[in-house]
């Protein structure tokens, strides 16, 4: 499904990644870990097509479709979505108008008709019951004075109404407390299907007793290092990054 | 390379002409240009005026001529030449219409482009149209509805003729004839506008609408607008304007006058698209405008206005709170985006007890204009309990415009109570960004934004006006974000 060759990215004529190599299959979880300053956030905000980072290198394929100049709306049509570590606040544009907006813009730009209102307040409905959201919450001004954990379980609700092929899981565990953490992860588990696939990027194990990898990829000076099963990340949790540093090293 | 940028997005609406600029060619019958004491009688003449209207129109047009343009504004503009302008132009056809069947089709196909088509306008059930087409009303329509309440709604200069006592005992008590250099211009050689009144503990059921329109090249428009809520009563009105591209300025100055009586409302909502110039600043139209409302007691005013259009704005609708327990309202969005400048904001002059004022402005600028925000909150001393509430927000888009915020206060009593806000912010790359990662492109990320910075004030537009402002709102501002 999403298929990354050889990618060297930079910001500010400042190597980030040196040579990503990665292919996410439907029906995939992988995670991706590492310390502070891998490159990990970089990685999926290129992904997503954030236009800050130059791209020198390299390929990113989506159902074999080369990617890498798409713009990020374009993207999003595809079926991508970023789960932000820090989601950005609209002040005056409730929960409910933008994510009308953002499905309306995605069927337009596939050929579709809007969604009808109808259909619409439905899925909203089930979707926000899912992630046990206050009705409340629908018509807020959107993140405007969200908590961290409101704040990521909107990113959530987003990605359920949006029914992404891929879904890039950026730090969504900072922030919450266990509770968010559990219902977020809950609502990401029931939402996973052999169509598509979920990217989770963490420093932490902790989201990944919730969210279960198939694959565990440890990413440190913009190189994946290591990959390995969801044991990877126990291993991890355990004797720290540094541990890989020295086999490296070695 | 499918990747359109920001930059691509700015040439693209740079390029893009002004969406409402044709021009119809209707044959006018225009007077000669210039400007004496002649042709303010010429104009009294031609609209078979009674004799204290020419002589109150004389008395502004020497008052004027005393005068001196003001330049305290914080715009910059050449100035207009008053004897290179000619001041009264109407369409050919002086009949008044029965159906639209007589109306002229060409002037049909301008509304048509317009979005207004008065075909569309009758079928939207709960609006009566008072059109101005260069100056004189063409058609008016439910006009037999408003009747049977005792509404009156048609043109001034049929109120001045069917109406002279109406007229002649509220005309310029809210913004006499010296008031200043624009209102005594416009005294002296008002062509056209609007006149509406409202009887005792009538509710009007229905919006009250008037688009105006500049057509005839190098012509002033000079509206001049009256409307009289009797005691108890309720009226709402729309004002909404349009004008075509040209090359020279066009200078557009009005007076709107709004007399709420003991216990009545009058609601006066403006949409403003003139023709702001194009992209290197040249042309478009000069709208220097004296708007105000007087209330009694008990009585409310409410304005609310969306400004996108114009090269040049200078407009401070404003509230007389003379009456006890009376209150005020302005609620403003004002656009610039590539040379446009506008200095527009409000007036709150509380003079009764207990009366109330609420102040919201969004100023939102974009390219290279400059968009201030001047208010006047003034608490007299026998104000007793007065409140004002004010909050001013601007918002930038790009590294070239400007946002200005000029409160002035002014409180000869210590029991007033007055609070100001003021916010600036810039839409940002990573707002941006946010919304186009979720699939909206980057033209309709930036019309979402600005419209949840404006949502207040939309909110106060009736309905069907609100859809045309947040539609007005994209196409303006489409185009500017760094």
């Amino acid at each position: 499904m999403l298929n990354i060759k050889n990618l060297h990215a930079s910001v500010e004529d400042k190597e980030i990644l040196k040579g990503i190599n990665l292919e996410i299959k439907a029906g995939e979880v992988h995670a991706i870990m590492g310390p502070n300053g891998a490159g990990k956030s970089t990685l999926s905000s290129i992904i997503a097509g954030n236009e800050n980072y130059e791209v020198s290198e390299g390929e990113i394929f989506l159902d074999g479709e080369e990617i890498s100049e798409f713009a990020p709306e374009e993207r999003a049509h595809k079926g991508i979505f970023l789960s932000f570590q820090y989601p950005v606040e609209i002040p005056g544009v409730s929960v409910t108008n933008f994510i009308k907006t953002a499905i309306n813009e995605s069927r337009k730009a596939n050929g579709q008709e809007e969604m009808p209102a109808n259909e619409m307040l439905k899925k909203i409905r089930e979707k926000s019951e899912l992630l046990e959201m206050d009705r409340k919450f629908l018509s807020r001004s959107l993140n405007e004075g969200f908590s961290g954990g409101e704040k990521k379980r909107n990113e959530i609700f987003q990605m359920a109404m949006l029914e992404p092929k891929i879904a890039i899981l950026d730090e969504t565990d900072s922030g919450l407390d266990i509770d968010a953490l559990r219902i977020v992860a809950n609502g990401v588990n029931k939402l996973k299907n052999e169509n598509n696939a979920v990217l989770v990027i963490t420093h932490y194990q902790r989201l990944l007793d919730y969210i279960v990898p198939d694959f565990v990829h440890v990413l440190m000076d913009g190189k994946i290092v290591k990959s390995g099963d969801a044991s990877l990340a126990l291993e991890l949790e355990e004797k720290g990054y540094d541990w890989i540093k020295q086999e490296q090293e070695a | 390379m499918s990747k359109y940028t920001e930059d691509d997005l700015k040439v693209e609406l740079e390029n893009k002409e002004y969406e409402y600029g044709f021009f119809t060619d209707i044959e006018s019958e225009t007077f000669p240009i210039g400007l004496n004491e002649d042709i303010v009688r010429a104009i009294s003449k031609k609209k078979e005026e009674p004799q204290w209207m020419t002589d109150w129109r004389i008395e502004a047009f020497r008052a004027w001529t005393e005068m001196e343009e003001p330049e305290w504004a914080n715009v910059n503009y050449e100035k207009p030449d008053f004897q290179a302008i000619s001041y009264y132009s109407a369409p050919k056809k002086k009949d008044k219409y029965e159906s639209l069947d007589e109306v002229d089709p060409e002037l049909l196909e301008t509304f048509k482009k317009l979005g207004i088509s008065l075909d569309e306008q009758k079928k939207l059930a709960g609006v009566a149209m008072d059109i101005v087409v260069d100056s004189v009303s063409v058609a008016t329509t439910f006009k037999k509805t408003l009747a049977e309440k005792g509404i009156i709604f048609c043109s001034i200069s049929e109120a001045i003729r069917e109406y002279p006592e109406l007229v002649q005992k509220y005309i310029g008590t809210v913004v006499p004839q010296k008031d200043n250099f624009y209102a005594a211009l416009n005294s002296a050689v008002f062509s056209d506008g609007s006149f509406c009144y409202i009887p005792k503990g009538v509710k009007c059921p229905m919006e009250l609408s008037t688009y105006f329109r500049i057509n005839q090249g190098g012509t002033g428009q000079f509206e001049r607008t009256l409307v009289i809520a009797d005691e108890g009563s309720y009226v709402s009105y729309l004002e909404g304007c349009t004008a075509p591209s040209r090359d020279e300025n066009q200078l557009h100055a009005a007076v709107v006058e709004l007399i709420a009586l003991d216990d009545a409302e009058i609601k006066y909502s403006t949409v403003q698209n003139w023709y702001p110039g194009n992209k290197e600043g040249k042309g478009g139209v000069f709208n220097f405008v004296t708007k105000r409302g007087l209330c009694e007691k008990n009585a409310k005013i409410s304005w609310t206005q969306v400004e996108t259009g114009s090269a040049v704005t200078w407009k401070y609708p404003s509230c007389v709170l003379k009456g006890d327990n009376s209150i005020g309202e302005f609620y403003s969005i004002a656009v610039t985006n590539n040379f446009q400048q506008a200095d527009t904001g409000t007036k709150m002059i509380h003079l009764g007890k207990n009366t109330k004022s609420t102040i919201i402005s969004k100023g939102i600028s974009a390219g290279k204009s400059q968009n201030s925000y001047r208010g006047l909150v003034q608490i007299s001393s026998r104000a007793d309990n007065a409140r004002n509430f004010s909050q001013c927000d601007s918002l930038l888009m790009g590294n070239n415009c400007g946002a200005h915020t000029f409160p002035y206060i002014e409180s000869k009593n210590t029991s007033a109570k007055i609070e100001h806000e003021a916010t600036t912010s810039k839409i940002g790359e990573d707002q941006v960004f946010y919304c186009n990662q979720r699939g909206i492109p980057t033209e309709k990320a930036i019309a979402l934004i600005v419209n949840g910075f404006s949502k207040e004030v939309l909110n106060k537009l009736p309905m069907e006006f609100a859809v045309e402002a947040q539609k007005l709102l994209e196409i303006s501002l489409e185009g500017s974000v760094g």
